[in-house]
């Protein structure tokens, strides 16, 4: 047999159907659905007379609109029309009868954390949503991606998408990361090496020393970003660290089907010499704490650095920066670590599970935030909340100064009632640093959770080994 | 979904690359529940301020702009968010292609599913097109599907590549959930299969 890819082994073992120009039927092992992408779907669904064909492989949580405040079970918290978009992802669940976590279910939460969390993502399952972040789910050796709405109804009422194959990119990450280097600084310098399109027409499989180093929680935050790379999806082998994860979750396999599952799920790596059509290499070591300056996840650099000229760029690129300079209100020269943060929000699928939130409390505790900054913290699910209340991390939050809010989208996208004010500027994990991304007007960040709880205390960006270090001492 | 057919129609240049679809459609306009009435919002942070008042320097705003059907862009358009909202946006606005060097791939698909042609060209031919889009309304390409060709105003034809059953269905007009619902059989024999040799997914 000739050599494959991840990717090719799970495409593989999915193709309902080749047409003669390649184009494939591919089978769709579980779809996760929340009420922004959904409410058109299901429409079409009721406009022709179909049903979801599997609604057992169908998952559906509110995460966009919700407040994150407390007493939101009452309705009269949102605004109209976020109320009547929940309100009609409630009706769709129970109509069709998809498996379904409401606002008031402590599983609730951002739909990228439940997937997981409940251990309805496994390895070697396609996993889509109407959401670009579904990428996440690639960190369990999943091949997953976003899709738009026609194809949201395409799967509920098929169970299928029509597919062309990507092509096969390499990204290894060889070596130890440096303290103070997580997962968020090497996804940031991976994108900053590539570029937001680089990935395009391509599945990212993500491989080396430093990557498989990662727990769970990490890989997740690589896979998380693969679209901010352009890639269609991010994949990162399934290996112990996976099956310690998955196993006991409460959608995982049991007994006689868990051994079946493993030795499937075993066999799932790239071959050695599987054909790859780009390979990019980088160096663990050579990774520093990154930060966003711009409004493109590419434009990352090392905390150390300094913001840009838009002259340093070429092509269309330099019009570009002149204009995210511009919205982000920076000077060229000026040091990065110069520049004055007022809000910080901690939270997101990219940053919002509890090994996250460990980081943050790890450089919160004992200290406060400074005076007059805006700080919160917002867990990806119900349950990230209840865990990290339990190991006393949300105390830790509560005396720095930080709100401790409940589980969603929030501040990421800023649909709910979490937004920034034109002007204000954020030390944010969230995963886009895009023109009124947090709010129109607001200028965004990127970095690491602890990089963020940094910020939220000394009220700039923060090198977070000289903050660490001038702790020591 | 309507037939594409040939047309003629006026293209603005928007040469700013990594247009997202944050930019195409705003958050805030994503709360509805309907397909359609997103046109007036497309673009809403760079056409209108703060008050709602149009931007006179925005390329859809400017008199010879406003009934545009071709958008030439900058490279990467469509990257980050896979909202649908952005095609339905443009479309309802009233645009039928978009030409750039590049798309993000969840955008690219998302247009074909609404009737709309994105079409890939190299640097040299959209440095070409952006010019002609300069000249306004009388930027007039015309772009036909069925033989994979832009006129420029000028009269210079370029051709497009696009894969064959994309054009098949455009041009067809024809619904892909329909099309699958032809194989449903194939869709049984795999379920089958699957409940045999993986019964935990």
């Amino acid at each position: 047999m000739s050599p494959k890819t991840l990717y090719d082994k799970i495409w593989d073992a999915h193709v309902v159907h080749e047409a003669d120009d390649g184009t494939c039927l591919l089978y769709i092992d579980r779809h996760l659905v929340h009420e922004v992408t959904s409410p058109q779907a299901f429409e079409g669904l009721r406009m022709t007379g179909r049903k979801v064909r599997a609604p057992e492989r169908t998952i559906a949580v509110p995460d966009h609109n919700v407040p994150t405040t407390e007493g939101r079970e009452n309705p009269d918290q949102m605004p109209e029309d976020s109320r009547i978009q929940v309100a009609a992802l409630d009706t769709n669940a129970k109509e069709f009868g998809v498996h379904y976590y409401p606002v008031s279910d402590i599983r609730q939460g951002i739909v990228h954390i439940v997937g997981p969390e409940n251990g309805w993502t496994l390895p070697g399952m396609t996993v889509v949503c109407g959401d670009s972040h579904t990428a996440t789910h690639g960190a369990f050796g999943s091949l997953a991606h976003g899709i738009g709405t026609s194809e949201v109804e395409h799967v509920l009422a098929t169970q299928t998408l029509i597919q062309s194959k990507s092509k096969n990119m390499k990204v290894e990450i060889t070596g130890k990361l440096a303290p103070g280097v997580t997962a968020k600084d090497v996804v940031l310098r991976i994108i900053a090496e590539t570029g937001t399109g680089g990935g395009t027409g391509y599945v990212i499989e993500y491989c080396g020393e430093a990557i498989r180093s990662l727990s769970m929680e990490g890989r997740m935050t690589i896979c998380n970003m693969a679209i901010e790379g352009g890639a269609r999806a991010g994949l990162i082998a399934p290996d112990e660290t996976t099956f310690n994860y998955v196993k006991g979750r409460p959608h995982a396999p049991k007994g006689a089907q868990w051994d079946a599952a493993l030795n499937w799920w075993k066999t799932l790596y790239s071959d050695d010499d599987a054909h790859w059509d780009k390979v990019v290499t980088i160096r663990g070591e050579d990774i520093a704490p990154t930060v966003t300056w711009g409004t493109s996840p590419e434009d990352a650099l090392p905390v150390t650095a300094e913001v840009p000229a838009a002259e340093s760029f070429k092509g269309g690129k330099v019009e570009a920066a002149k204009r995210s300079l511009d919205y982000m209100g920076l000077t060229p020269g000026q040091k990065l670590t110069d520049i004055e943060i007022d809000t910080v929000f901690i939270g997101s699928c990219t940053n919002g599970r509890i090994e996250d939130l460990r980081a943050a409390a790890e450089v919160l505790k004992g200290r406060k935030v400074k005076e007059g900054m805006r700080a919160m913290i917002v867990p990806g699910s119900g349950l990230v909340r209840a865990q990290a209340e339990e190991e006393g991390l949300a105390d830790i939050f509560k005396e720095a100064g930080f709100e401790w809010r409940l589980a969603g989208c929030s501040m990421c996208l800023a649909m709910n009632p979490d937004q920034l004010a034109p002007g204000e500027r954020c030390a944010a994990t969230s995963n886009r640093n895009f023109e009124g991304r947090q709010g129109r007007g607001g200028r965004t960040h990127l970095m690491s959770p602890a990089m963020a709880a940094a910020a939220a205390v000394t009220g700039r960006i923060t090198d977070i080994r000289e903050f660490t270090a001038a702790e020591a001492v | 979904m309507e037939k594409f057919e040939k047309f003629s129609g006026v293209a603005a240049p928007m040469p700013l690359v990594n247009i997202d679809t944050d930019m195409i459609i705003p958050k805030q306009y994503l709360k509805t529940i309907k397909r359609s009435g997103l046109g007036v919002s497309a673009f809403a942070e760079m056409r209108y301020d703060e008050q709602g008042n149009e931007i006179p320097d925005f390329v859809l705003n400017k008199p010879a702009y406003r009934e545009s059907q071709i958008i030439v862009a900058g490279d990467n358009f469509g990257c980050g968010s896979s909202r649908e909202h952005a095609p339905w946006a443009l479309a309802d606005f009233g645009i039928k292609v978009v030409i750039s060097t590049s798309f993000a791939d969840i955008f690219y698909n998302n247009c074909f599913k609404n009737g709309m042609l994105p079409i890939v060209m190299p640097q040299e031919v959209v440095d070409v097109l952006m010019k002609d889009s300069e000249k306004g309304q009388n930027a007039r390409m015309e772009v036909d599907l069925e033989a994979q060709t832009i006129t420029t105003s000028d009269g210079e034809v370029f051709s497009f590549e696009i894969d064959p059953f994309r054009k098949h269905c455009l041009l067809e007009g024809l619904d892909d959930i329909g099309l699958t619902l032809e194989k449903a059989a194939s869709i049984d024999t795999f379920e089958t299969g699957l409940a045999q040799s993986r019964p935990w997914v």
